[in-house]
């Protein structure tokens, strides 16, 4: 169980305890190795899982394979959404639901891919920094993360990218 | 030899008063009567159904019954259904095809159940049967798109393909376009298995527009929410409507499009689907809801408060399948809004997590009990039980005539007193006197079984698990259980006395399964020795259960009665115990 743990790959943000284990097939028990992060103390000394005994509880395999999808997700559907910064060789993925408001998110931002963005106000965006967080909102069309209330951004917040250099300070400025 | 009443009938006379009698029980009772009877009787059955393959061969079938029409197989043991039969056991429909093929063309329906068929089969079935209409195969595999292309492409008067829980190799989305542009008779298309994520769409769309008498259509995954209002136009008339995967972006004129094309399926009565459900899009719906009279939600991970307002739409709802999300509350809603509710199953959303993650429990179960009157067969997984609980549902409802409960730690004793809940069990048998089909779970003594063999009188099928304590168990529930057919057991520490002692019951049932037990080798080659007439079936991964003391128990046993003797088809790891040496090694 602890060999488990210690090569599992840990996909959640540096800093943080999110583990989530995309890539496990379900009858090893997803209890044992803490994919409900609450319960990761429990686990090392957590009886065999019922996972291990064929067959039961009775459901159907293609039953099985929906419940698998959505454990995936963790607890309850995520809103999983596309990293990208301009410069970065690759994306990154993140879960809107797991942060508490924008200072949380951009904080994580920072971490994530190096950077430092700059103060956020209304009327000059992110001052003090080459960096702006936008996103693709539901019309396609490139926003400035920070505008709209919270709860309406990681609705409509499709992708992120964080643009660097003239293209970013363009935005700042009205 | 009397002259009675019987023989003052012509034949012709005969023949069309059985016309009228359908059901195989009936059929069967009446070829009894006498030999006359037996020989009109066999001339004139038109639908022929065979529980278990391996009780009769395909040539005994064909010459007893010249002239079906219809035939409708099973084939492996229900508990497959959860792996607990090895690959390759058997099951195979192709000697039943081909000898069918050969013997006449006419044959026009096929349905099979935990089957193996294989592309081959589909083309031979494509080839021999001009007039071939329904195709049903339901928890089958072994074939691929590429055989269900040549069904699609030859049978011309095909109205039925039902693939219910299949594992179909997808290999291509293509076939459907096999459909020649020609071909309208389709009335009945389920897909719903097919994974294929290139789907082809306007196939799809062109088939469903031309064939106008289509009732029931139950599309697969892959079919987009935004395609489904194109579907639905060119269908609505459709009876039975399962939807693909029914996430979108929230978009309003994706919604409102999907709206209007239900509000314009004035006779839909049956929806399924809704995988990866947005609640959003849910209202969509609305229209149909109050002519509802079935409801598959087993798929949608949509939590409760949706649910309840969705299931409030539906007072007509004969049948639900829900996941756990709808929780007790929603249970009770639905107790409140579905007076007409017969049929009820809950899933488990998270059946391998360790907490519970819903609330959702006996008291669900109760509320619906006392709410719905006519509420006959319940399928419940839950995580927690009382005898209480179990005493007053069992008072509450005494129509029962399926109780399936699946308490999904095994050995889980009653939360209230920590007792065994022989006492509810015991309820439910005593006051659910039409009970054909039980399925048990929890901390249970031989004590159930005791309740089990007095009261179920016509209890067919029984289902085990983790239960009881001694081979008097076992003995209660086959001395008892008159209408017993079916019984399957696994993990509980029935052996070898209770078995031998009633082996005689064995060939009034169709079968008997039992895994992990402690059924001694010798007794199976004993049983397998002493009764001719009973196929009894070692499966064993283990290897050759000579190869170990005889007082070992096996791993697996399948017990079923046959008039064909010991099959031929079966795999390395199944050894049938006969008369002869008592061992026959593959």
């Amino acid at each position: 169980m602890e060999g488990c743990v210690a090569t599992e790959l840990r996909l959640g943000l540096p800093g943080t305890d999110n583990v989530r284990n995309k890539k496990r097939p379900l009858q090893e028990a997803d209890e044992e190795c803490g994919a409900n992060g609450k319960s990761d103390a429990q686990d090392e000394t957590a009886p065999p899982a019922k996972s291990q005994i064929v067959g039961w509880p009775p459901i159907r395999s293609y039953r099985k394979k929906n419940i698998q999808a959505k454990k995936n997700d963790s607890e309850g559907p995520g809103i999983y959404i596309k990293v990208g910064m301009d410069g970065a060789p690759y994306l990154r993925k993140i879960d809107l639901k797991v942060y508490s408001g924008y200072p949380d998110l951009l904080q994580a931002l920072e971490n994530m891919f190096k950077f430092t963005i700059g103060k956020y106000s209304e009327r000059e965006g992110y001052k003090g920094s080459d960096y702006a967080p936008t996103y693709e909102d539901k019309d396609g069309d490139w926003m400035l993360v920070g505008d709209d209330p919270w709860e309406m951004f990681i609705t409509s917040c499709k992708r992120l990218r964080i643009m660097k250099g003239s293209e970013a300070r363009g935005l700042g400025c009205g | 030899m009397h002259k009675k009443m019987a023989f003052s009938f012509p034949d012709e006379v005969l023949e069309h008063v059985f016309s009228f009698i359908q059901s195989d029980k009936d059929r069967n009772a009446v070829s009894m009567v006498c030999k006359s009877w037996y020989e009109i009787e066999r001339w004139c059955r038109r639908k022929v159904f065979v529980g278990n393959c391996y009780a009769v061969s395909p040539k005994m079938v064909i010459r007893r019954f010249p002239e079906f029409r219809s035939i409708e197989l099973k084939g492996k043991p229900h508990f497959a259904d959860f792996n607990l039969v090895p690959d390759g056991w058997g099951g195979y429909v192709s000697p039943w095809i081909e000898e069918m093929a050969g013997a006449y063309p006419w044959l026009e329906e096929i349905r099979l159940k935990r089957m193996v068929v294989t592309d081959e089969s589909l083309e031979l079935i494509a080839k021999s049967f001009k007039n071939f209409k329904v195709l049903v195969l339901s928890s089958c595999e072994g074939f691929s798109t590429d055989g269900l292309a040549v069904i699609a492409a030859s049978c011309k008067n095909l109205k039925e393909l039902d693939l219910r829980d299949c594992e179909v190799d997808d290999l291509s989305a293509h076939w459907l376009s096999h459909f020649p542009e020609t071909y309208t008779s389709l009335v009945s298309l389920n897909i719903s298995c097919l994974g294929s994520d290139e789907a082809s769409f306007s196939a799809l769309e062109r088939l469903v527009g031309r064939c106008t008498n289509l009732k029931t259509l139950q599309l697969n995954r892959a079919v987009p929410l935004d395609k489904i209002a194109n579907i639905l136009r060119h269908a609505p008339q459709l009876v039975e409507f399962g939807t693909g995967t029914y996430t979108a972006d929230v978009r309003p004129d994706v919604y409102s499009d999907l709206a209007g094309v239900f509000s314009s399926c004035k006779e839909l009565k049956s929806l399924s689907g809704f995988w990866d459900v947005v609640p959003d899009y849910l209202p969509a719906i609305y229209p149909v809801c109050s002519k509802l009279t079935s409801l598959n939600l087993s798929y949608a991970t949509i939590q409760s408060p949706d649910l309840i307002k969705l299931v409030s739409h539906c007072p007509n709802l004969q049948r639900l399948l829900v996941l756990d999300y709808i929780e007790d509350s929603g249970l009770e809603v639905l107790a409140s809004s579905c007076k007409d509710l017969q049929e009820l199953r809950v899933f488990p959303s998270d059946p391998f997590g360790a907490e519970p993650n819903v609330s959702l429990t006996e008291q669900g179960l109760v509320a619906v009990s006392l709410g719905c009157p006519k509420l006959q067969s319940v399928l419940y997984f839950c995580r927690r039980m009382s005898n209480e609980a179990l005493v007053t549902i069992a008072r509450n409802r005494p129509n029962f005539t399926r109780f399936r409960l699946c308490i999904i730690e095994p050995k889980t004793a009653d939360y209230l007193t920590l007792e065994p809940l022989d006492v509810g069990f015991g309820a439910i048998v005593q006051y659910c006197k039409d009970l054909k089909r039980l399925s048990l779970s929890g901390l249970l003594t031989d004590r159930v079984f005791e309740y089990i063999g007095t009261y179920a009188k016509k209890l067919e099928m029984l289902s085990v698990a983790f239960a009881g304590d001694s081979d008097l168990g076992l003995h209660h529930v086959l001395s008892g259980c008159e209408s017993l057919r079916k019984l399957e057991i696994r993990d509980c520490p029935f052996g070898d006395k209770a078995l031998l002692a009633n082996a005689a019951k064995l060939e009034t049932m169709r079968s008997l399964w039992m895994s992990s037990c402690a059924v001694s080798f010798a007794a199976c080659k004993l049983l397998g020795q002493k009764m001719p007439r009973l196929n009894v079936e070692v499966i064993d991964e283990r290897g050759p259960p000579d190869s170990r003391p005889e007082n070992c128990p096996v791993d697996k046993l399948y017990i079923y009665r046959s008039i064909a003797g010991p099959r031929f088809d079966m795999p390395p790891f199944v050894w049938t115990m006969d008369e002869d040496s008592g061992l026959r090694l593959s």
